[in-house]
């Protein structure tokens, strides 16, 4: 139950939903883009999120897309989690995406919603950093298409008004052999400990992780000490260790020394998954 | 603020009903309808006592808002008549308290309509989304299926 009301809009195009954007952020009523919606039911609930307009844009045409176009694979930002899941177009990301939350929520948490998300986990970006997407964005100028690397630092770097419409993805990363676990504290749904997404390309493994710091990342560093030839597997962790981002998060969910036993455990099972290294 | 006036389909009745656009659809069903199965647990998505079917999907009623069913079919526990998993629940005696029942067996019924043929990994997958704080999962897992394995 919401302490709040607002106004409900649901546009048929994406034109339609940028202009009336516009128009309800001039009359100041803080719009808001809703999709699965989760996050504004939830945090709203506590008074941690408010808006006085929603603009559902769920049923928008080009935001429901799922199909491959060329060489690559096209998935809409409004699609939930279990579409995308039950499809199984993008196996890296169904093992990713199907660790977020549990079964039911993602049946109407959305693709985009979870990139989008102020919850920092935002697992569902994972694959995309690793496999150098292209991300489709509408907004006031039409739509552009942009390497998730220049609008992805931390968050999706969305200007206001913006909408994230479109993933592209090329179909030799949809093929890399690849990894993903989600380690918790405990159990086997909630908040992770740590996320590891790992693909190999070209001989290289590439690695984005969430929940290490207070925003997911793919880190060139890291990878360049994973993948450093001649060392043994764990100096390569060790290198990698070494490099990554921070802050470290220190929180209930896990110690920051613990979470960096589990991410180096977590990396050794990489390097075993995809470069067939035995340490253990 | 403004009501909205729609429409709802819910267990294949025609609901008119008025509701602000903030309601979420367990609020509106429970309060404005009168179909109390689905229950208030969490509110955050987390317990999985307010379950319902969404197009054959289950759908945790906190979760989403009433204006968002516009077009939808939803089916609530009281729309389940006399099921196999209704009936298997009670053969496995799958609850104590009962107040995690409607949600869990909405969720069951979705899982053997979508899944008819669900392996273990999948009934976990699906079922963890329910919490059941007498712990009744053995005989729930013993439930469903009895239910899968008759298909």
């Amino acid at each position: 139950m919401l302490p709040f009301d607002f106004e409900y809009y649901k546009p048929e195009t994406l034109q339609e939903a940028v202009e009336l954007y516009q128009y309800l952020d001039q009359q100041g009523k803080q719009p808001m883009f809703f999709s699965g919606g989760t996050e504004l039911i939830t945090l709203g609930r506590i008074d941690l999120a408010y808006t006085e307009a929603v603009i559902d844009i769920k049923d928008i045409a080009e935001c429901k897309v799922m199909q491959v176009s060329g060489d690559h694979l096209l998935i809409g930002s409004t699609l939930t989690l279990t579409q995308i899941e039950e499809a199984n177009l993008f196996p890296l990301l169904t093992k990713t995406a199907s660790q977020v939350a549990d079964h039911s929520a993602r049946g109407k948490i959305t693709l985009g919603g979870n990139i989008c998300a102020r919850i920092f986990y935002r697992e569902a970006v994972l694959p995309f950093l690793l496999a150098d997407s292209q991300v489709v964005i509408a907004g006031t100028d039409g739509g552009k298409v942009v390497a998730i690397h220049d609008v992805f630092q931390g968050e999706l770097k969305l200007k206001r008004g913006e909408i994230l419409v479109q993933t592209a993805t090329e179909s030799r990363f949809i093929r890399a052999p690849f990894f993903s676990f989600k380690r918790r504290q405990q159990w086997e749904t909630g908040y992770p400990l740590i996320t590891v997404a790992a693909l190999k390309i070209d001989q290289e493994v590439r690695v984005a992780v969430s929940g290490l710091c207070p925003f997911p990342f793919r880190s060139k560093e890291v990878e360049t000490a994973l993948n450093k030839s001649g060392q043994s597997a764990v100096a390569r962790v060790d290198g990698a260790l070494a490099v990554l981002p921070k802050p470290i998060l220190n929180d209930v969910e896990g110690s920051a020394e613990y979470r960096l036993f589990v991410l180096r455990n977590l990396l050794v099972d990489v390097l075993a998954a995809l470069d067939g290294v035995r340490i253990r | 603020m403004q009501s909205h006036t729609i429409t709802l389909n819910i267990n294949e009745e025609i609901h008119i009903v008025a509701v602000k656009a903030a309601d979420t659809l367990l609020y509106t069903i429970r309060g404005k309808l009168g179909l109390t199965g689905a229950k208030p647990g969490c509110l955050n998505g987390d317990c999985g006592a307010c379950t319902v079917n969404v197009d054959g999907w289950p759908m945790k009623s906190c979760l989403m808002l009433t204006v968002e069913a516009v077009g939808k079919k939803v089916t609530t526990i009281e729309g389940l008549r006399e099921t196999p998993i209704q009936q298997a629940f009670v053969e496995n005696f799958a609850f104590q308290c009962g107040y995690c029942t409607p949600g869990f067996i909405m969720n069951c019924h979705s899982l053997i309509q979508q899944h008819p043929d669900a392996d273990d990994q999948t009934i976990k997958e699906w079922l963890e989304s329910n919490i059941c704080r007498c712990t009744s999962y053995i005989e729930i897992e013993k439930a469903v299926k009895s239910v899968l394995n008759k298909k």
